[in-house]
């Protein structure tokens, strides 16, 4: 299921993609992919793809409905691993290290790499235990008090604590469809993680929560690293500082958000945000 | 013979009228725009046609009983009184030399005679009945043929019929539901005039004094030592079921890889299809004498029918039973919810025990509900292996005896059916009716509930 050494392409540090700007070498690069392919089945899915994320900031996939956004975004935290018969090669390093490497444990990437859904999949507990749920079953904390503690900081980074604070124990299902999107990203980071992954997190919520969300996304970025895959070009504008277009399974261009929206190098991409594919 | 050469005249004039109704009304398709399709008025058609007929066979259904009484008292020699037992005896004897099954004894001439002239009057009632709905159904599509027109709403008649038909049916269903209900209420009442309530519910001893003579309820008839034995082989089998089930149930939708689940599940559900009485012997031959020796090795006196045999082998059926259902209801957790929690580096194990379980409790609740009312329900199985004892003792390792079995020996037992020791069966068999109802009730509400939760 999950790739083996030998299906992974050689080491090439030599190749450099001509839609790679020089640029985003410029700041620290957090996560570093090299050649990645993703096959489901015989079908692949992801062309040879790499790419340099830098750490501390936003980075926006773009790019047509089946494109291999959310394939290749599930590849940093492993989550194609539970895909029945979905392949992935090539190299992907976090700060240096191969995240397929035997030695390493998928469990622990999982906790260092946080995923927020498409849609809001909160656990049918209470929102309290939705937020203790990681914390726990990775030790982070002892007591009871810990847990409190981590429980309010996580809702407040989140922005939600004003709202649920006086029904924690309340079912996280019971929550409105913003209100839950926000209770998984604070239940994301309440397991510490380093990086972020959205796959299209505002796509189930109205424009007051998306907003929130949105600047929910500012603030941390000063913290983490944060990946999202988006379909609408003013989100990815408005969030992001790097932005990578992708089509038919090939990153086609990657640079700065603002490049890649005023002056795109690609034709296929200004096709795309001017609306003429998609 | 007779009823296949009927049903084949009742699908010809079907087939005719059919016919006939969709070259009509394809004729009349010329004249004016048709307000139904051809098949309707055909089928329009058929059902006029074969009305008459049916209703004339279940006519004579009902009366020819009543037709062949009145026709038998004419060939009964005046020497035999009607009303007597011999009158009885003496018509029950020609309808079975009529009806060919020959009788005990030597038939007397007259006896002979009558038999045969009675077998003439029923297949002339038969074929008259089915000639005149035969003329009836052709007068019908005659009939109607000429009135039918391309403006007919054959459409919304043939819709009205099979809407007729189907209450009928459900109608039907709900009747004889009904009905059950109602004798079982009846019998009960009257086994309450011989026993009263509180001795029956309360009383810890059964032991019924079978006499055949007297219609007296000699003996006690207090149902508790059934409900423990009951209770006793009901909990027990689930022991065996639910953690066996419930686990292959999570491996199978968790860990199996889908060409080994392809293979495994249709084997577990084999399981659901092999008769109760073939795990009733299985206990019995195998099992019971094998858990015997085992109690003797370790010093305990097992005996071979027990509550603990009947208990396991009763299990060992309803294992698929707990398996198939669990594995629906763990299939229905939405996998985003699975997701969630390894994207959160929960492990296999502990995405399984915290979130999917969890989420899957209510539905495997109803499942484990309604898995212990066939368990309080089953027959076969205790009737052979649990040695009917009907003792209120708390040892499993000693015979015992359910309400299902005491339903069964109460029944086959030469007792009157008047008698109170026949009667009893009844109020057991409303006590069952009503816990298992009430059980199902229970389970019906629990997986409603779970349903709504992620809509
Ligand atoms: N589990 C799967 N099994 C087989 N093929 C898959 C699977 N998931 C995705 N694919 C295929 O891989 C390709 C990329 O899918 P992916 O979901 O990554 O697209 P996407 O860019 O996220 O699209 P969207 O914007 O609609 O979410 C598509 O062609 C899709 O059909
Ligand atoms: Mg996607």
């Amino acid at each position: 299921m999950n790739a083996t050494p030998e299906s992974r392409a050689p080491l090439s540090g030599s190749r450099i993609r001509p839609s790679a700007p020089a640029s985003v070498a410029s700041s620290v690069s957090r996560i570093s992919a090299r050649d990645v392919t993703v096959h489901y089945g015989p079908k692949q899915a992801i062309f040879d793809v790499s790419i340099e994320i830098p750490e501390k900031s936003v980075t926006a996939f773009i790019g047509p409905s089946g494109c291999g956004k959310s394939t290749f975004l599930r590849c940093f935290n492993r989550m194609n691993d539970t895909i029945e018969g979905c392949k992935v090669g090539g190299l992907i390093t976090i700060d240096g290290d191969d995240i397929h490497d035997p030695s390493l444990d998928v469990v622990e990437l999982r906790a260092r790499v946080g995923m927020v859904f498409q849609k809001p999949n909160p656990f049918p507990k209470s929102i309290y235990d939705n937020i203790a749920y990681g914390p726990r079953i990775h030790g982070l904390v002892k007591t009871k008090a810990e847990t409190d503690d981590l429980v309010e900081s996580s809702l407040k980074k989140a922005g939600l604590w004003k709202e649920v604070a006086d029904r924690l124990d309340a079912p996280g299902t019971g929550l409105s469809g913003g209100q839950q999107q926000r209770l998984c990203i604070a239940r994301t980071i309440a397991t510490g993680p380093e990086v972020i992954l959205m796959d299209e997190p505002c796509s189930a919520l109205d424009p007051i929560a998306t907003s929130i969300v949105e600047d929910l996304i500012h603030e941390l970025r000063a913290q983490y690293t944060i990946i999202i895959v988006t379909h609408s070009m003013q989100q990815a504008a408005r969030v992001s500082q790097k932005t990578a277009f992708f089509h038919l399974g090939k990153l086609i261009e990657y640079g700065e958000t603002e490049q890649i929206f005023v002056n795109p190098k690609e034709k296929q991409t200004e096709a795309y945000i001017t609306g003429r594919i998609g | 013979m007779t009823s296949l050469l009927i049903a084949a005249l009742v699908l010809a004039l079907m087939a005719v009228a059919y016919q006939q109704g969709v070259s009509r009304s394809k004729a009349l398709a010329g004249v004016g725009r048709l307000h139904s399709r051809p098949q309707y008025h055909g089928a329009l058609l058929a059902l006029w046609a074969t009305l008459p007929l049916l209703l004339i066979l279940f006519l004579w259904l009902v009366t020819s009983g009543t037709l062949q009484d009145w026709y038998i008292a004419g060939q009964i020699p005046a020497e035999i009184a009607p009303g007597t037992s011999e009158y009885a005896g003496a018509a029950a004897r020609l309808r079975n030399i009529a009806s060919g099954f020959g009788v005990a004894g030597e038939a007397q001439a007259w006896e002979t005679a009558a038999g045969v002239n009675l077998a003439r009057f029923n297949t002339t009632l038969l074929m008259a009945a089915v000639g005149l709905g035969a003329i009836l159904g052709v007068a019908a599509l005659v009939l109607m043929r000429g009135r039918l027109s391309a403006r007919m709403r054959a459409r919304n008649h043939v819709e009205a019929a099979i809407k007729a038909l189907l209450i009928f049916c459900s109608v039907v269903a709900i009747l004889t539901t009904l009905g059950i209900v109602v004798s079982l209420v009846a019998e009960t009442l009257r086994f309450f005039t011989f026993v009263s309530p509180v001795d029956f519910f309360f009383g810890t001893v059964w032991n019924p004094g079978y006499s055949t003579t007297s219609n007296d309820a000699s003996g006690s008839y207090g149902m508790l030592p059934l409900l423990l034995g009951t209770v006793m082989i009901s909990v027990i089998a689930m022991a065996v079921a639910l953690p066996v089930g419930l686990m292959s149930a999570i491996w199978l939708t968790q860990y199996a890889n889908p060409r080994l689940r392809n293979v495994i599940k249709p084997v577990i559900e084999v399981l659901a299809g092999i008769p109760t009485i073939v795990y009733g012997f299985f206990a019995l031959v195998t099992v019971g004498p094998a858990l015997s020796g085992l109690g003797d090795l370790v010093g305990l006196r097992v005996n071979a029918t027990s509550a603990l045999t009947a208990g396991i082998v009763m299990g060992i059926m309803i294992i698929p039973f707990i398996s198939s259902l669990s594995d629906d209801i763990i299939r229905q957790v939405p996998r985003a919810m699975r997701d969630g929690s390894l994207g959160l580096g929960a492990t296999k194990s502990e995405t399984i025990r915290m979130v999917i379980v969890p989420a899957a409790l209510p539905g495997i609740v109803g499942a484990i509900l309604l898995a212990v009312s066939r368990a309080i329900g089953e027959t076969m199985i205790v009737v052979l292996a649990a040695g009917n004892a009907p003792i209120l003792r708390f040892n499993p390792a000693e015979p015992t005896s359910t309400f299902t079995v005491t339903i069964v020996t109460a029944l086959t037992g030469d007792a009157d059916f008047a008698s109170p020791q026949s009667l009893v069966a009844f109020a057991l068999g409303l006590t069952l009716f009503v816990i298992t109802l009430m059980l199902n009730i229970g389970a019906l509400a629990i997986v409603r509930k779970y349903r709504e939760q992620y809509e």
